[in-house]
């Protein structure tokens, strides 16, 4: 499949270049992906091993999807940057996973779990994509307890579910606040197991700077060698990119230090298509930032919201201590505001709300820049023992964190970068605009719309990593059989380490006098104003301007000290924050040209009477998918348009 | 607040080491100690000194990534606490700090605080997984996993792979950070069926790279995830029944 054969040239405009094929199957919606399976070319066993597949990233998406094709029989690389597939960002997820088992009797099934998980995302993800994953999910416990991740338990061992935003049943299980962990180990574990068995072979430190395209697919990557800086290309029949979001556009996220957007833009600028970059999670639950040296901001689950209630003073500007105030001077703003789901409303709502209280001068704690979630009633009514088995891990990282005690003082917590959307746009078998490059996990668009519920990247990153890309990445492969990859010396190699290594060079060559830092945190407040969780045009074309400005800066001022040939940690940075100063301007005009609200993408000119966000079914049903023109050209928008058959697009209403 | 840094700086794994000392001026008590680190590369960095290289990822305490030899105890003066969780309120004004990396024959230190902690990867590879192809799943809740086995095996299972276990050791010993998998997949019905051949394929591959414990307990002192010691004599009962259980009689591997 070339782009060409997706793309279909209906209706163009200048503006709406072509209109992308996700081919999606023919069928009723429960009888998708059956059918898929049972539609796609296979590859036999004993032909498997004669195929190479380039994975980069371990996390869920990415070690999962390593484990399985090696169990498979394929020869799998897979590339970390990290020391350690182990440490991977999928480890830091906390709550726990989404799955339709319907374990605890409270009806939900697939259909709920898919109707959930649309409605959350605000009508802008793809049915087909969704309802494969509510019916992925059930295997996805079955595998991982199966592979020894320790979940909650009941007293006569069965599985323990607790509740999560967006929902009103409870289908998440967990693993006391180490969902993530958990479950990434398991992916660790089984991926080492195939590098016992020979069939994946591990290259940490390694840090992706390129793809490789040949006549129009991919054919591999070039890899720089983070402790000795010697830059390798590494070719194969396919390459999967299962390299997380982008929050750290905002430099302040819940991401770890190191996640970034480079493998994902290298792509993108190599034909991939970008979808609904400025799809972005804005988190409710983190710790407030307490001062400008502060490197990222941490996360509490939002696991919390199921005992914790949310509050802040009725009168601004209220000093007293938060146990010195009555009752009758708080305010339980989302139980007010939302009834039927209270504390629960999903993740945007939540943000946009405490983002009114902060507007509102009745923001707390000694920048006021927070809200409370009290867990007094709960341990009133629970004991302070069950608070402590449900979140004991959460209320130590907190008091570790701010040197309060959660037990005692409600805890302040505020909005923060935490989870993007967009990505990659990819069809039904995950597959890239460009063939033979797939995207697996938070890297590709495809499943959370406008915003993701709590408790659905796990069963995202799972999914597409043992379930969903093994089985259909061989309808690509099957055409390459006994075609071996493209030698490493082939010119398309050679001049990508070329041009990895000239862009080395010049980030090393600027000789200004700012640090990485500085410019990344520049960034950062750009983007987390006129691009995080309210939006309007003046500020979004007040920030193209900016960032433009900013790049400019940049690659005459940069400082990035020693050399490429050793460990750099500023050179690793430099590359990646080059890359975000131009992602960040895909975001924003993306934004630009978003014009109605839905989800985590808030246009203060598109809302409704009551402050929520505001849709245009008419104009912007469908996901908005870019295409890179080169550095000083305008990038273009494709268009996928979305049906929703089975989910009537409503007004969403948490009321 | 005022520190003065003593931080072994070291260009690669061939040349030798020192110590370097450095002013951190204005440094927010609210601070993180990686925080008050960045805030020292800016320095030198502004002032053409190569930045401190070392470790750090998820900044929440659950990667593993970050690991420091701080004033000579691994992570520093707070119990249960990973580097990057600790604050500098932990310190006092005007304090010198020593910060060194993992000191370890199975950890070659590869620029300044950052060391190569990949024999830990072996370790999982030579036995650390449950054998269960995806796919090939039964229901979760077919089998029952009594509830005081599930949370005894995440109290193991949160080991985050930092190695301050290691670091903390007399004999650089890998004990607590082997037996804590072992005890975690060995506590659930799932791991049975590997049990032995896992306890005596990782006990063995781990004491290729590292010393022998000799129950000093140094290392759950260390432990960011305050592991207990525990572990280690499970390991130790299940490594000395392997050697003389008959596999093949006990529904075992060989």
């Amino acid at each position: 499949m070339r782009v060409s054969d997706v793309v279909t040239k209906a209706g163009a405009t200048a503006t709406d270049a072509s209109v992308l094929d996700p081919r999606i199957p023919e069928g009723p919606i429960q009888a998708k992906w059956d059918q898929h399976r049972f539609d796609v070319k296979l590859v036999n066993p004993s032909n498997r091993r004669k195929y190479d597949i380039i994975v980069i990233g371990t996390g869920l998406a990415g070690a999962g999807a390593a484990a399985a094709l090696g169990e498979l029989g394929y020869n799998v690389k897979a590339f970390t940057y990290n020391d350690s597939p182990r440490r991977a960002h999928s480890i830091a997820a906390q709550g726990g996973i989404n799955a339709a088992k319907n374990y605890p009797n409270d009806n939900d099934s697939i259909f709920r779990l898919f109707y959930d998980t649309v409605k959350g995302g605000d009508y802008r993800s793809r049915e087909a994509n969704v309802y494969r994953l509510a019916q992925v999910s059930n295997e996805i416990i079955d595998q991982t307890v199966a592979q020894g991740a320790p979940y909650a338990r009941e007293y006569g061992g069965l599985l323990d579910n607790r509740s999560f935003g967006g929902a009103q049943v409870a289908r998440t299980f967990y693993a006391r606040g180490q969902t993530g962990q958990q479950l990434l180990l398991t992916a660790y574990q089984a991926l080492e197991r195939q590098v016992g068995a020979g069939r994946v072979q591990v290259f940490s430190r390694s840090e992706m700077l390129e793809i490789v395209t040949k006549e129009g697919r991919a054919v591999g990557v070039v890899v720089r060698d983070l402790v000795t800086g010697e830059i390798t290309s590494h070719s194969a029949h396919a390459v999967v990119l299962a390299t997380g979001g982008y929050s750290n556009v905002y430099f302040l996220s819940t991401n770890a230090m190191n996640c970034n957007a480079t493998a994902i833009w290298r792509a993108h600028r190599k034909g991939a298509y970008f979808a609904n970059p400025c799809f972005t999670q804005i988190h409710p639950t983190c710790i407030p930032a307490s001062d400008e040296h502060q490197s990222k901001l941490t996360l509490m689950s939002e696991s919390l919201r199921n005992d914790g209630r949310i509050w802040v003073p009725v009168n601004p500007g209220d000093q007293r201590p938060p146990n010195e105030i009555p009752e009758a001077d708080r305010d339980y703003y989302l139980e007010r505001q939302y009834p039927a789901f209270g504390n629960l409303v999903p993740r945007d709502v939540a943000s946009r709300a405490a983002m009114r209280m902060i507007d509102e001068e009745r923001g707390v704690g000694p920048l006021k820049n927070g809200v409370y979630l009290d867990f007094a009633d709960a341990i009133e009514r629970l004991g302070r023992d069950t608070i402590e088995e449900r979140y004991g891990n959460l209320f130590e990282m907190y008091e570790r964190i701010t040197d309060e005690d959660p037990y005692t003082n409600p805890m302040r917590i505020y909005a923060a970068p935490h989870y993007t959307m967009g990505g990659l746009w990819v069809d039904y078998d995950l597959q890239t605009t460009i063939p033979g490059l797939f995207s697996s996990g938070e890297a590709n668009f495809s499943d959370h719309g406008a915003n993701r519920l709590g408790a659905s990247a796990l069963m995202q990153g799972v999914a597409d990593g043992y379930f969903v890309l093994p089985a259909t990445i061989s309808n690509y492969l099957v055409d390459w059989l006994n075609v071996d990859p493209v030698p490493t010396d082939d010119p398309v190699f050679v001049e990508a380490e070329t041009a990895v290594t000239e862009r080395m060079e010049r980030l090393l060559s600027i000789g200004g006098t700012r640090s990485v830092d500085h410019f990344h945190r520049r960034l950062g407040h750009i983007m987390i104003e006129y691009c995080g969780m309210s939006r309007s045009r003046e500020g979004l074309e007040k920030a193209i301007a900016e960032i433009a400005a900013l790049r400019g800066e940049f690659w005459r001022d940069l400082r990035v000290l020693g050399e490429n040939e050793s460990l750099n940690q500023s050179l690793e940075r430099a590359g990646r924050v080059a890359d975000f100063l131009e992602l960040a301007d895909l975001m924003c005009r993306d934004a630009l040209d978003r014009e109605e609200s839905c989800g985590g993408h808030f246009r203060v000119e598109h809302q409704t009477d009551d402050g929520e966000a505001l849709r245009d079914d008419t104009n912007y049903a469908h996901v908005s998918a870019w295409a890179w023109e080169g550095e000083d050209t305008e990038p273009t928008r494709h268009k996928e348009p979305l049906e929703f058959e089975y989910v009537e697009p409503t007004q969403r209403s948490y009321k | 607040m005022d520190v003065r840094l003593r931080v072994w700086r070291q260009e690669n794994a061939e040349t030798s080491g020192e110590f370097e000392t450095y002013e951190a001026n204005d440094i927010s008590p609210e601070a993180s100690f990686l925080e008050m680190l960045d805030q020292v590369n800016e320095q030198l960095n502004a002032t053409g000194e190569d930045p401190i290289a070392f470790d750090s990822d998820c900044r929440e305490g659950i990667c593993g990534a970050c690991g420091l030899m701080i004033n000579g105890t691994p992570h520093g003066p707070q119990r249960g606490t990973a580097t990057c969780q600790l604050h500098m309120r932990k310190f006092d004004d005007g304090e010198q700090i020593t910060i060194e990396p993992w000191r370890a024959t199975a950890f070659p230190v590869l620029k300044d605080l950052i060391v190569d902690r990949s024999a830990f990867d072996e370790i999982i590879e030579a036995g650390g997984f449950i054998t269960a192809n995806i796919g090939s799943a039964p229901d979760a809740n077919a089998t029952l996993v009594p509830r005081t086995a599930a949370e005894a095996a995440m109290d193991a299972a949160a080991c985050i792979g930092c190695a301050a276990c290691v670091a903390a050791c007399p004999n650089s010993a890998a004990n607590l950070f082997t037996a804590a998998k072992i005890v975690h997949l060995g506590l659930l019905p799932q791991g049975q069926p590997e049990r032995y051949l896992r306890t005596v394929a990782m006990v063995e591959t781990m004491e290729e790279y590292f010393g022998p414990c000799t129950n000093h307990g140094e290392c759950e002192t260390a432990c960011p995830k305050s592991i207990s010691i525990d572990v280690i004599a499970w390991m130790n009962r299940d490594y000395v029944a392997a050697q003389w259980k008959n596999f093949r009689k006990q529904g075992q591997q060989v």
